[in-house]
């Protein structure tokens, strides 16, 4: 380990005048970063590191892809590590054989985007769900009809976030189609869903989490975290799973191909598997991640938080996002346009 | 048989200059006042606290970012208004020449693409550059803000510039011999007005700017609004508030002090 | 001028060049050389993942208009792309009609202060830009909200019953747009009235009676290059506004410059939104054209 430590920083000091050692450049969704972690990351490692923002996964592919950023670390959601992959922007620095793999939750290392883990680390995981206002309405919550069938307590106080594949996903299991479905008859019934609840929302927006706790809105299709926030600010807020399915995310940190310091990004790549430190990630953006035994190190309000804790019996109604295909993907957009225009 | 015409004194006007400085401040007031607040949230008031002053004093990427964006603004609101306020010069008050409608529209180019188009489009233009360079430093930023400040500075210039007497110059042009001296006692401190102007719009144009910035950055060039605008998705925190009021309180300050300046300086040029 | 001899003219026409190398050099680069990216991608392939496949291809040009419903296959006019267009034009016309109502009469009382005290009055209409725009936005969109500080004073006060609904509306988001783009108002039409004549103004009252005469005959034509120049600034990057939609007006409508971002982002079209983007700039600079033709024939005179 020492020796390609030794190797590489050699290798790079020769090759790339850009490398200075002790130095590490993380790209990632903006406001996502525990800078509790980072301080004590830097500590122990004598790594000096530089965060830098983003704000859409498209941004962050559009950026990488066209080279010359001078980044080591992004952190792509599930449904982008694929095409990550594919377009070669990932180095293959095999997560899987560092030393705190052990401590990844099982559920975690097989997943679709990235089997085994020989590219990706669990950075946060979540659910878009329904947050709903229970003194304004208390039937139940745990169905898309929140937001698709409006009982009439709530129509003119949705919000939904303005996430194209989120919401179409939640509408397509609702109506009885899989994920990234491409059949006519499904979609058909979608859009013509969406459109007629459409008139009863009243906007598309994000960071709602004020408007909840003071009533400007009453329901809506919602992260889990801001869901949480929003609770915080009035307990009145829940939030609901829905039964007929509802998306499950994943943003991962990866090193990058052309990472310039990589030693020091596999370094980070394992130090975020501790249990503790990945603890520290969930204290601050209110997200779960992927590592067992972080619980003990949680904020007793996330620990026991609903939001965060899928009740056992609506554990099987919860669908990774995958990646779809570029046909459906045009569809969506269509509809998505229709939706809005 | 009329009244006596003060033209200083249109009550409609005024009443509407008033309304529309009470719009401008009422949000700044806002937010100022949520700078303090003790809770999370930009629109929860939960009590007086420094918090968030202390917080974004401890944030070295939000001071970083804030650094940043007043170093670009500068620079860029300086480039885009020299090269306005010559173009401005070659573009008024003659003849119509030829190619005059080609430079016209070239330099409000800028403003008729829209943003996120500019933004793709440089980055894969930068990055092509980036990586045969190997340089990644501010530059790009200067100068793809410089671009799109210009048509926001020329146009004041060029208004101003439309209605200026010719007449002046020609004579000067006569008592002074050289383009260059006429252009500093004659031209510059008419067309000033017009400088300080677009000066001024360049720079709250490139301050304010997110899109064209958030795809050309490299690593560690975030400014205050993509700092923002990574936050928008998640929580945003009234630390930002803190930092704005800064700014503000450090802008009026510098106009207290440029207001006693010009009231002691009894106008040596005459205007 | 007309009289001056073909050197002299020449040499105006050289010097005239060497003085827009420094503004053209700055456009090539940032400007121009990315517009032509633009427009080649506009004719290629969309990637399957975003980014542009290098094979010519129409169906960007072709989409902007024209659209295959993808339940019957039938071909129809985009309809969506149209009412967005329309949309957005609409609002920006208005967005320039009220930044005037407001800019006009502000950038007036400014050039009538004494001279030493209006740099002052200038820097107190920008102070406040100097504050981040989300975090302005954010500001505007907590004074009008339902329980927001306007309401809740209005029904304090007794002048209302139920709070109004004024955020997530156009009016919100015009409200919005003509505060975040005041001073492109205000600015230029200050520094055309700024040089006005008001001997002249006072002239013009003994002659012409009546202020509203005043006003029509005299200052506004001196305003006139200040106005033009106000609303383009104002009414071009309305028509590509994107933050201020979103927040005030609650992003339950697309405007032109969220379709664009959505073809170069999830929608993962670039050729389209490139034809998109080059139609909204083929508008605009049809305005404009017009507007220099117009204007052009004035400024004439002026030499």
């Amino acid at each position: 380990m020492k020796l390609k430590v030794t190797l590489a920083a050699l290798a790079a000091a020769t090759a790339a005048p850009a490398f200075a050692e002790g130095e590490l450049n993380i790209y990632n969704w903006g406001n996502y970063t525990s800078p509790e972690m980072i301080e004590k990351f830097e500590k122990e490692y004598g790594i000096d590191v530089t965060i830098t923002d983003y704000d859409s996964n498209d941004t962050a592919l559009a950026k990488i892809k066209a080279g010359g950023h001078g980044f080591d670390i992004v952190v792509p959601s599930g449904t982008y590590v694929p095409i990550f992959i594919s377009e070669g922007l990932l180095m293959e620095s095999k997560p899987n054989e560092m030393e705190n793999f052990k401590n990844m939750d099982p559920v975690w290392v097989d997943v679709e985007f990235d089997p085994g883990r020989n590219y990706t680390v669990p950075w946060q995981w979540g659910t878009v769900g329904m947050t709903v206002n229970t003194s304004v309405y208390d039937g139940d919550i745990n169905t898309a009809a929140i937001i698709l069938d409006p009982p009439d307590e709530l129509k003119g106080k949705i919000n939904v976030v303005p996430e194209m594949m989120d919401v179409m996903s939640t509408t397509i299991y609702y109506m009885g189609g899989d994920q990234c479905t491409t059949d006519k008859e499904v979609l058909k019934k979608v859009r013509d869903k969406l459109v007629e609840a459409k008139q009863h929302w009243l906007s598309m927006d994000y960071g709602n989490i004020e408007k909840y706790a003071k009533g400007d809105l009453s329901a809506g299709v919602n992260w889990n975290g801001a869901s949480l926030r929003a609770r915080l600010e009035n307990e009145d807020i829940a939030f609901g799973y829905p039964v007929t399915g509802y998306p499950v995310w994943m943003d991962n940190a990866a090193i990058l191909a052309d990472a310039q310091n990589v030693e020091n990004a596999k370094q980070f790549l394992n130090f975020i598997m501790d249990p503790e430190n990945a603890a520290m990630l969930s204290n601050f953006a209110r997200y779960a991640n992927g590592i067992k035994g972080s619980e003990q190190y949680l904020d007793p309000v996330m620990a026991s938080a609903p939001e965060v804790v899928v009740p056992d019996e609506l554990k099987a109604a919860g669908k990774v996002s995958k990646t779809c295909p570029p046909e459906a993907q045009k569809i969506y957009t269509a509809i998505w346009t229709e939706l809005q225009k | 048989m009329a009244k006596p015409f003060e033209v200083h004194r249109q009550t409609g006007f005024a009443t509407m200059a008033g309304l529309c400085f009470v719009v401008l401040y009422l949000p700044i007031v806002l937010l100022v006042v949520y700078s303090f607040n003790q809770g999370d949230s930009i629109a929860i008031w939960e009590g007086f606290s420094w918090r968030w002053y202390v917080s974004a004093w401890d944030n070295e990427q939000v001071q970083a970012a804030t650094v940043r964006s007043l170093v670009i603004a500068f620079w860029a609101a300086l480039i885009a208004t020299t090269c306005a306020v010559l173009a401005a010069l070659a573009t008024t008050r003659q003849e119509r020449f030829r190619g005059y409608t080609f430079v016209f529209a070239m330099i409000n180019q800028p403003l008729m693409v829209p943003e996120i188009v500019t933004a793709v489009a440089l980055l894969i233009f930068f990055a092509m550059i980036k990586v045969q360079t190997g340089y990644t430093g501010l530059g790009y930023l200067i100068l793809a803000h410089s671009a799109f400040c210009l048509p926001f500075a020329y146009m004041p210039i060029r208004a101003r510039l439309q209605g200026m007497d010719l007449s002046l110059e020609q004579a000067a042009m006569d008592l002074y011999g050289t383009p260059w001296r006429v252009f500093r006692r004659i031209t510059l401190p008419q067309l000033w007005p017009g400088i300080l102007a677009g000066a001024m719009l360049a720079f709250v144009i490139s301050l304010d700017d997110v899109v064209i910035t958030e795809f050309v950055k490299s690593a560690g060039q975030d400014t205050l609004p993509t700092y923002m605008l990574g936050q928008m998705r998640r929580v945003v925190t009234p630390e930002v508030n803190a930092i704005s009021t800064v700014l503000l309180a450090i802008s009026v300050v510098m106009v207290v002090a440029f207001y006693f300046l010009s009231r002691t300086k009894k106008q040596p040029t005459g205007g | 001028m007309t009289d001056v001899a073909p050197v002299t003219a020449r040499r105006q026409a050289r010097a005239r060049w060497l003085l827009l190398v420094p503004a053209l050099t700055v456009l090539v680069f940032a400007a121009s050389g990315p517009l032509l990216i633009v427009l080649i991608y506009s004719f290629l392939t969309p990637g399957d993942y975003g980014g542009v496949l290098w094979e010519p291809s129409a169906q960007g040009w072709f989409s902007v208009v024209f659209e295959r419903d993808f339940f019957t296959d039938e071909l129809s006019l985009a309809d969506a792309h149209l009412s967005i267009f329309w949309r957005s034009v609409k609002l920006s016309l208005m967005t320039a009609a009220l930044a005037f109502i407001f800019g006009f009469p502000t950038a007036y009382f400014i050039a009538t202060r004494p001279k030493e005290k209006r740099d002052l009055w200038m820097l107190l209409i920008i102070i406040p830009f100097w504050t981040n725009l989300l975090i302005r936005t954010f500001a505007i969109a907590e004074l009008i909200r339902n329980e927001g500080t306007v309401n809740t004073l209005l029904i304090t006060m007794g002048v209302i019953d139920e709070p109004i609904q004024m955020l997530f509306t156009e009016f919100a988001i015009l409200l919005g747009m003509a505060y975040v783009y005041l001073p492109l108002m205000v600015l230029p039409i200050y520094a055309s009235l700024e040089r006005l004549d008001f001997s002249l103004v006072e002239a013009g009252y003994d002659l012409y009676a009546t202020r509203w005469r005043v006003l029509r005959k005299v200052i506004f034509p001196l305003a006139k290059p200040g106005v033009i120049a106000g609303s383009i600034l104002v009414f071009v990057p309305s028509l590509g506004a994107y933050v201020t939609p979103r927040v005030l007006g609650g992003g339950k409508q697309l405007m032109l410059g969220n379709l664009i971002e959505l073809q170069f982002g999830q929608g993962r079209n670039w050729p389209l939104g490139a034809a998109l983007s080059l139609t909204l700039l083929a508008i605009v600079m049809v305005a404009l054209l017009f507007y220099v033709r117009a204007a052009g024939g004035e400024e004439g005179r002026h030499g």
